[in-house]
């Protein structure tokens, strides 16, 4: 017995052990940690397309070195994000990861960039505010906006243009659609808009139909921020039940990762006013010649979602500052992260700089669901909104007043 | 079975009302309070306490719609148990891949029964080809067919990651199982008097019909034909049954035939009413352990009871406190364990 025992653990620990990493000397080995399992799969697909499209621009080097990808895959949970990040820094050796998608994993992979000084962490899309606004990690870049900056120009836009007063929000229940909510209400309660009521629900649920009976029928429009498989489920489901009042999008509730699902659900979304860091139809020169870019990656949208978006901004930063120091982590990645926090640098969608607690400061796009030429649903561009900082352009200790985002916070019935 | 596994609740109280008369009394009083709360126009304060009426009445029936597909799923997995003490841990791949099937079928003919079918007869095939190359191998080693069907979902999980990819899919229903029914149940009054009255989506209403269709067809099979006596027979003493000349193998396969079956007919009905994604496979199957662990191991009643349960858990705490909603099913499920640990349904062995 104890013979077997024995026997079983070597072999146990022959599977796990690290996946020979056999790394040239001439290599620059990076972390990409994205939710390749789970209900965000989708998400995390087009986010590896994104980094891959970084770095297909630079041929697949930097600073004359190689770049080796290792790949980490998490399913949207905090604790498989760490776990996944743990492997990739502690097995696999990295001292560059970027990554991780969600907000909840963001979170907490600041929480383990702290306990790794050495090794520089580069967010892929995750937005949840306090990733970098309250007890920031020191090594820890987020070169992609977060969610309530992702809001900007939406609640006022929905109060003025669109004329709705009273708005009920449906979101799933973790700190990433808690901070759209805060970003679209803090501009919709400002201009004088009601939010009577506010339905969170687990991530991962598939049936809503409860849910849609429970919005009160008196409200002008209804605010989704839900992501991948579940946006898909909520809005079939509404369309199903025959659900008349209109639709406001958080980012990734009309993100093409939604918008080319296959289904009725179409009908719902068209239309749809929401406000995110891409706009498909943006006619920036520099946008039209990523999405051809983007596109050469296999199984890619017709045009990239904000995964493909985020990641690429957070690649191509880590690629610029790596380039800037010859690509030389020998010294804990101390040069890398002084490149990293004075990096400036024009992106797809317009210039990103960080503020002082290494979170950017970039343009947001106000979009409306239309549909292409073609036949797909795309974000039609109405309005940039430049340059939003973190604090949405309220002063600091103005902004850090109106506390945390959670589920009560804001509020305005 | 089902007459077998009734409580025994028989025992004579001295007040002259039996035991079983004051639990009739009770259900009475219960039923009489949900006809009420489900027909009457509700007062302002009740409004005020369950959101509204609306709200309350959808999640009951939405509720009944889960427990039907948690039952269509969990049926397959009791008999299977019941029958060959195998917990089929594969069970939830067996409901994605039936999914799957269902939509490649109907998005290709355009049929969508037809899809439906082919959901129910594949998966059947295959539960006959699982019962023949696995589980004849490993018969009476419990604990080496567990790991061996956890390798499998796994296996098979991934394999439909490759095949189908990590998108979600939406199995699209006919025209004619399309839009709302109006229920006469009044659900608001608006000012000039007019009455509201609830609608419901048709399909949910048609899952829930299939779901009680097929739950009476099985037991019917079970208590009034001569395979569904074997079975009986076969739940009750498998070497008995195979003494007096049965051949038990045979019985096995049709058990696994139906309840594989069983799970791809759900998957492509419930892909239809929500939606098909990878990770599907892992939620049936917590579903129907636990639906299977409330309502008895083996026992189709039981089955139908812990489908009912949890599907208005799930249901009724996704409204009123969605937080904490997926809690309940677990204090369902612990506080059966406490009480009743062989289930509501379950003889004790």
């Amino acid at each position: 017995m104890h013979r077997r025992t024995l026997l079983a653990l070597a072999l146990f620990t022959g599977l796990t052990a690290p996946s020979m990493a056999l790394a040239a000397d001439d290599a620059i080995k990076i972390g990409l940690l994205a939710t390749f399992e789970g209900p965000f799969t989708v998400l995390g697909e087009d986010g590896e397309r994104g980094a891959m499209t970084a770095i297909a621009e630079t041929n697949g080097t930097v600073a004359g070195k190689k770049i080796e990808i290792v790949k980490g895959s998490s399913d949207a949970s905090p604790d498989s994000a760490v776990r996944a990040a743990r492997k990739l820094v502690e097995q696999d050796g990295v001292k560059v990861l970027v990554g991780p998608l969600s907000g909840d994993e963001g979170l907490a992979v600041k929480d383990y960039a702290k306990t790794k000084p050495d090794v520089t962490f580069i967010n892929g899309t995750s937005a949840a505010q306090d990733t970098t606004l309250r007890n920031p990690a020191e090594n820890f870049f987020r070169f992609s906006t977060d969610g309530a900056q992702w809001m900007a120009g939406l609640g006022t836009y929905a109060f003025k243009d669109k004329g709705y007063k009273k708005v009920a929000t449906v979101a799933e229940d973790y700190s990433f659609p808690y901070t759209q909510v805060f970003g679209f209400m803090a501009e919709f309660c400002k201009a004088g808009g009601h939010v009577p009521s506010k339905s969170w629900v687990p991530i991962g649920n598939k049936d809503f139909s409860s849910v849609i009976a429970a919005i009160p029928e008196d409200v002008d429009a209804i605010y989704v921020a839900l992501g991948g498989a579940d946006a898909v489920n909520f809005l079939t489901q509404y369309q199903q039940a025959g659900g008349s009042a209109p639709l406001i999008g958080g980012s990734i509730t009309v993100d093409q990762t939604v918008l080319t699902s296959k289904g009725k659900l179409r009908d719902v979304l068209k239309g749809t006013p929401s406000a995110g860091p891409t706009a498909d139809t943006n006619d920036a020169p520099a946008w039209k010649a990523f999405v051809d870019a983007y596109k050469k990656q296999p199984g890619a949208f017709p045009s990239p979602s904000l995964f493909a978006h985020g990641y690429y901004v957070n690649m191509k930063a880590t690629l610029l500052a790596l380039d800037q120091i010859g690509g030389d982590v020998s010294d804990g990645g101390k040069k890398l992260r002084e490149a990293l926090s004075k990096l400036s640098f024009d992106t797809p969608t317009g210039k990103v700089s960080l503020d002082k607690n290494r979170n950017a400061v970039a343009d947001i796009f106000l979009t409306e669901v239309t549909e292409g030429s073609d036949g797909n649903l795309l974000n039609k561009l109405v309005k940039v909104v430049p340059q939003v900082n973190q604090t949405l352009g309220i002063p600091e200790d103005e902004f850090m007043k109106l506390g945390a985002v959670n589920r009560d916070n804001p509020s305005c019935p | 079975m089902s007459i077998l596994d009734q409580p025994s609740s028989s025992s004579l109280s001295g007040g002259g009302v039996t035991s079983r008369q004051a639990w009739g009394l009770v259900g009475l009083l219960a039923a009489a309070i949900v006809a009420w709360l489900v027909f009457a126009i509700w007062p302002a304060w009740l409004n005020a306490i369950l959101i509204s009426k609306k709200a309350f009445v959808s999640a009951i029936l939405n509720g009944l719609t889960l427990a039907g597909l948690y039952f269509l799923v969990a049926s397959g997995f009791t008999l299977i148990f019941g029958l060959m003490r195998n917990i089929n841990l594969a069970h939830g791949s067996l409901y994605l891949l039936g999914a799957y099937i269902g939509y490649e079928v109907t998005s290709r003919t355009g049929y969508w029964l037809l899809g439906v079918a082919a959901g129910f007869t594949v998966l059947a095939i295959i539960g006959v080809i699982m019962q023949v190359f696995v589980f004849r191998r490993l018969e009476g080693d419990d604990l080496r067919q567990t790991l061996v069907t956890i390798g499998i979902s796994i296996v098979a999980a991934d394999m439909m990651l490759a095949v189908w990819a990590g998108g979600t899919y939406q199995i699209a229903t006919p025209e004619w199982l399309d839009g709302a029914l109006t229920l006469p149940i009044i659900t608001a009054v608006r000012s000039n008097g007019a009455s509201v009255f609830l609608t419901y989506p048709l399909y949910r209403v048609v899952v829930l019909a299939a779901a009680i269709v097929i739950g009476v067809g099985l037991w019917l099979m079970l208590n009034k034909t001569r395979v569904g006596m074997m079975i009986r027979a076969g739940v009750d003493d498998r070497a008995m049954l195979s003494a007096s000349g049965v051949n038990v193998h045979a019985v096995f396969a049709i058990v696994f035939a139906v309840g594989a079956g069983l799970a791809g007919f759900a998957g492509v009905v419930g892909g239809s009413a929500l939606s098909v994604a990878p990770g599907e496979d892992v939620r049936y199957l917590l579903a129907s352990l636990v639906v299977v662990i409330v309502g008895g191991m083996g026992s189709i009643t039981g089955a139908a009871i812990g489908a009912l349960l949890i599907g208005l858990a799930e249901q009724i705490g996704l409204v009123y406190f969605p937080t904490y909603g997926v809690v309940l099913t677990f204090v369902i499920m612990v506080v059966t364990l406490a009480v009743r640990p062989q289930g509501i349904m379950g003889k004790a062995r």
